[in-house]
């Protein structure tokens, strides 16, 4: 019988033992096909273990995302919507704000043109193109989104990572900055969202960067308690004891340690926000918060205009109804696979 | 003792605050979770700390890191009281008093690979002239422990239960510490890969001068790597002794029935020992009881066991046990 | 007849890729005898329990496959229906946890979760279970059960949980115990009353017990049969003593030279086994163990060895010759 011992894989390696005596190998006993073969054979035993990279969880939780049938159907709507909105204008076909066809619109007789070969989604009711105004509209919808749920996300986790780590990793001082900051985050969460916006919309007039603001701060507070407990919970855990007994620095461990490992949970909610800011804009402005130049074409205003005109023609609220909710539905299918993408319970 | 002592606990005690009120906290009572323990470690030994959960043995070790703050009593290591140092120099202090967790996986930064967890210690205290002195320190610490250099760019989570307790002892290991403090260093770990780490940690006490404090439940590892055993219950020593007297000539009632409690993998030990079975449970630590503490569950509890508390004596060279009638069980 | 057959057990999930848990496990239980089940984290030994009772997450579904025969008291319980193998657990077969604390509802009262065992499988009323159930408390060593019932699991200690749910199991006295580590969570003083109080439980009743455990101290003290298992197979299936005394897998006495025994001598170098349970080859190319294996020979990849010997049988082509148990002194 041939030893075979020295040959197999052995990717834990023995501690250097004084004692332990390892037998020679000895494949020359062998035909050279059977040793070819047998070596194949380990070799592919071995190959899981061979020199490969690691992988970050990142890039885990990336690899567990393009696999999410979900994952991939959100990322395709969103980029779409993105598409449009970043290189729609230049293909539409007329000018958004350009009131052209307006002797074609007669509101007394409730004549607004239906869909055409000319205007694939008709007119509006001041006579402009409606396909080039739902195109153009996403760039100012992506922008709110976007701009509204970044300033919430800053903001929050400012505020969240400031109290999260205070309280963490502080002693008792760091428990009184935590209770100052929480308390006011707690203000902010008391107030009805809405409320909230109408009164900042109110004291800065009504304008995009108001219905921003306003869906921004409304944001804040969600960011900013999600990243503070996430925070709490991992400051808690045994790796960052285990950074402290090294020496490291306690501002250190708060930003390499403990922030990265609870930014998860904030990333989904992001994604989800994203969605909620889009539907909240157009609330704003559906409520006459937004932009007051009605000539620049946004969804949420869209359909405010739209729904006055409800009974003439229903279609020119579905355009921006339609475009809202694809969008909506495109970031929260993301979210929900990037929060199962994240789960801890699903690493191995 | 001829050795050089390294440790030295004296007193040493965690209390912590139980607080009760809605917007104002009151301090309504203390969990003593380490109640005046003294002990030293020479250097170069290993000395083992057992006892049940609640205990306070992972506690104290703590303490000593000043991980948590004890509330009174001094731990001093090597000549310095550590228990009144400033948070700087303790910082400091540090690379020489490392520790390595029960769990390597959740004690290991999910996020970090291995080379970045290796040289974090090493970047924190200005160890190495350059990123290649740093690598080369690294390496040679990755042989020490047995892992090879390819585990530098992996992430914890791609390694065995095994590996990923290297990985902690390689953490611990790359700052030359004088001082290691195991908590349940292989409790997590499979039975088979158990041998490899106590054989690990044996190599390189030997090759390196290590002084080790080993916390642990189970006292058939302890025994077998320590010097010296002290046995907590409650937050207190019952007993220390030399490791191959402790377990030859138990005195404490507490350690005998640990003793016996332990399965022994061998059909004809289990068939003919008596157990000493203890009824009931740890008492809380917030309100232990009065005189002895192991009286409730003691068997052979007398009066005066609820009376006076009894202290430490020395009954035989470097062997201390807290029991009034010691003698007259053994 | 044996009161439990298993033959060829196998369990495999299917998720992003085939991972077969338990590879054709064969054993058997004959009636009040216990039956151990040893292996390291990953051998198979819970799914092997939980396959037996149907209690497999997603058991039954295209997810999970089972297959081989399980026939207890002639009745195969891996076809058996949904409801008869609800009837059937709980009152043929219990099964006891690991952790306690998980196994019981947080909301309910003690007593009333375990009088609901007894309404549910015995058809008693409420107020009889009630009574039974303060019985079965001061049975299984839970002072002053009276008042016990009506507490929370939260306010019982580790160890009295563990009792609560003993009690539970054997409420409807089942032929049947199934034990999945019911000691790892609970300290060695608790340990030992917890295994003492599952010694006097079957000795009382007659119940057989599977035991599940990586402990091997744990089976030295309460096992009659002994199957160790290995990347989800028995490698070696023995009678208590024959198996310690002359244990012939090389991944047995690797266990039992590897663990730090109390009856040893102090500071002797462990003989562990090298690598980790990951590295293993799959059955089908050969011995699961052979990577890991100092006697691995050249047959050990030239197929899956077959299980030999009766009644100390092995799975291996180049057997150990155990270990001098004297020399280990």
């Amino acid at each position: 019988m041939t030893d075979l011992t020295p040959m197999l894989p052995a990717p834990e390696p023995r501690p250097a033992e004084p004692d332990s005596q390892t037998p020679t190998a000895s494949l020359a006993g062998l035909t050279p096909k059977a040793r070819r073969q047998r070596l194949d054979r380990l070799a592919e035993l071995a190959a899981v273990h061979a020199e490969e990279k690691g992988r970050s969880l990142w890039a885990e939780a990336f690899r567990r995302l393009r696999r999410n049938p979900a994952a991939v159907a959100g990322t395709v709507v969103l980029l779409l919507f993105v598409l449009v909105a970043l290189i729609g204008p230049l293909f539409v076909p007329y000018d958004p704000t350009s009131t052209a066809w307006a002797d074609q619109v007669k509101e007394g007789q409730n004549i607004i043109p239906g869909p055409s070969a000319q205007h694939w989604f008709g007119l509006d009711h001041n006579g402009r193109d409606e396909f080039s105004r739902v195109i153009v509209g996403a760039r100012q919808t992506l922008l709110v989104g976007v701009v509204a749920t970044a300033l919430g996300l800053i903001v929050g986790c400012l505020l969240g990572g400031l109290a999260g780590s205070a309280y963490g990793l502080g002693g008792r001082a760091g428990r009184r900055i935590d209770n100052v900051v929480m308390r006011v985050i707690d203000m902010l969460l008391a107030m009805p969202s809405l409320l909230l916006a109408v009164s900042i919309a109110a004291l800065l007039g009504p304008s995009l960067t108001t219905v921003m603001i306003a869906i921004g701060v409304i944001s804040v507070p969600v960011f900013a308690r999600l990243l503070r407990g996430s925070m709490l919970a991992q400051a808690n855990s045994e790796y960052v004891t285990a950074a402290t007994a090294l020496g490291v620095r306690r501002w250190r461990i708060a930003l390499v340690h403990v922030l990265p490992n609870s930014l998860g949970p904030v990333l989904v909610q992001a994604t989800l926000t994203l969605a909620t800011a889009i539907i909240e804009a157009a609330a704003l402005s559906f409520l006459g918060l937004g932009n007051p130049d009605p000539a620049v074409p946004e969804w949420g205003v869209m359909l405010t205009d739209a729904l006055t005109r409800l009974e003439v023609a229903p279609r020119l609220t579905i355009y921006p109804a339609v475009g809202i909710i694809i969008t909506a539905f495109g970031f929260t299918l993301l979210g929900e696979a990037l929060r199962e993408a994240l789960d801890p319970k699903l690493r191995r | 003792m001829t050795a050089e002592t390294l440790v030295e606990l004296k007193d040493l005690q965690v209390h912590f605050p139980i607080l009760r009120g809605v917007l104002v906290d009151r301090v309504v009572g203390h969990v003593k979770a380490v109640d005046g323990v003294s002990l030293s470690i020479p250097r170069g030994s290993t000395y083992g700390l057992v006892g049940e959960s609640g205990c306070g043995k992972t506690t104290l070790g703590r303490a000593l890191l000043r991980l948590v703050e004890p509330t009174g009593g001094t731990a001093v290591f090597d000549g310095v009281d550590l228990t009144a140092l400033g948070s700087n120099a303790m910082r400091t202090m540090r690379r020489r008093l490392q520790m390595i967790f029960q769990d390597p996986l959740s004690s290991l930064d999910p996020r970090q690979n291995i080379e970045s967890i290796l040289t974090e210690g090493l970047a924190t205290h200005g160890i190495g002239a350059d990123r290649a002195a740093r690598r080369a320190l690294v390496g040679e610490t990755l042989d020490a422990v047995g892992l090879p250099r390819w585990a530098l760019s992996r992430y914890p989570h791609e390694f065995s239960g095994g590996q990923r307790q290297r990985i902690g002892i390689a953490r611990a290991l790359v700052l030359s510490p004088d001082l290691i403090v195991a908590d349940e260093p292989v409790s997590a770990l499979d039975v088979s890969i158990q041998a490899q780490v106590l054989n690990l940690l044996a190599t390189l006490q030997a090759d390196r001068g290590l002084t080790y404090l080993v916390i642990a439940h189970d006292l058939a590892v302890v025994r077998h790597i320590c010097d010296t055993v002290g046995v907590m219950y409650l937050g207190a020593l019952v007993e220390q002794a030399p490791s191959a007297e402790l377990y030859t000539r138990p005195l404490h009632p507490y350690t005998r029935a640990l003793l016996s409690a332990v399965p022994v993998p061998d059909p004809d030990v289990e068939d003919r020992r008596e157990r000493i079975l203890l009824t009931g449970d740890l008492p809380s630590p917030a309100n232990p009881p009065s005189g002895c503490r192991f009286r409730t569950r003691c068997p052979w509890a007398r009066e005066r066991c609820a009376q006076e508390r009894p202290e430490l004596r020395t009954l035989a060279a470097g062997h201390t046990v807290a029991c009034h009638f010691a003698e007259e069980l053994e | 007849m044996a009161l439990l057959e298993v033959e060829d057990l196998g369990v495999t999930f299917r998720g992003d890729r085939e991972v077969r848990a338990v590879d054709g496990v064969s054993f058997t239980v004959d009636a009040g005898e216990v039956t151990g089940l040893v292996g390291e984290s990953g051998c198979g030994k819970s799914v092997t329990s939980l396959a037996l009772i149907g209690l497999l997450p997603k058991q039954n579904t295209r997810r999970v496959r089972v297959d081989g025969r399980a026939l207890f008291d002639g009745l195969d319980l891996l076809r058996a229906d949904t409801r008869t193998l609800r009837d059937i657990r709980g009152r043929e077969i219990a099964m006891i946890f690991q952790d306690p604390l998980s196994s019981l509802n947080p909301v309910v009262p003690i007593g009333v979760q375990v009088a609901e065992v007894l309404v549910r499988h015995r058809g008693v009323s409420k107020a009889e279970a009630q009574r039974r159930a303060a019985q079965l408390l001061d049975r299984v060593g839970i002072p002053d059960p009276n008042r016990r019932l009506k507490e929370y699991p939260h306010q019982l200690s580790g160890g009295m949980r563990q009792r609560a749910l003993i009690a539970m199991a054997v409420a409807c006295r089942p032929r049947l115990l199934i034990a999945d580590e019911p000691t790892t969570a609970l300290d060695v003083t608790i340990q030992a009353q917890i295994l003492e109080l599952l010694k006097e439980l079957v000795r009382e009743d007659g119940t057989a017990m599977i035991m599940i455990t990586h402990d091997l101290g744990v089976v030295a003290g309460l096992c009659d049969r002994v199957n160790v298992l290995y990347a989800g197979r028995v490698v070696e299936s023995a009678a208590r003593r024959p198996l310690f005394a002359e244990p012939v897998h090389p991944y047995t006495i690797g266990l039992l030279n590897s663990i730090p025994r109390l009856d040893a001598g102090q500071g002797a170098r462990l003989t562990p086994i090298r690598g980790s349970v990951r590295d293993v080859l799959p059955w089908s190319q050969g011995c699961a163990f052979a990577p890991r294996c100092d006697r691995a020979v050249e047959e050990c990849l030239a197929g899956p060895p077959e299980i030999t010997g009766d009644p100390h049988s092995f799975r291996c082509v180049n057997p150990g010759v155990g270990v001098d148990l004297e020399e280990v002194r």
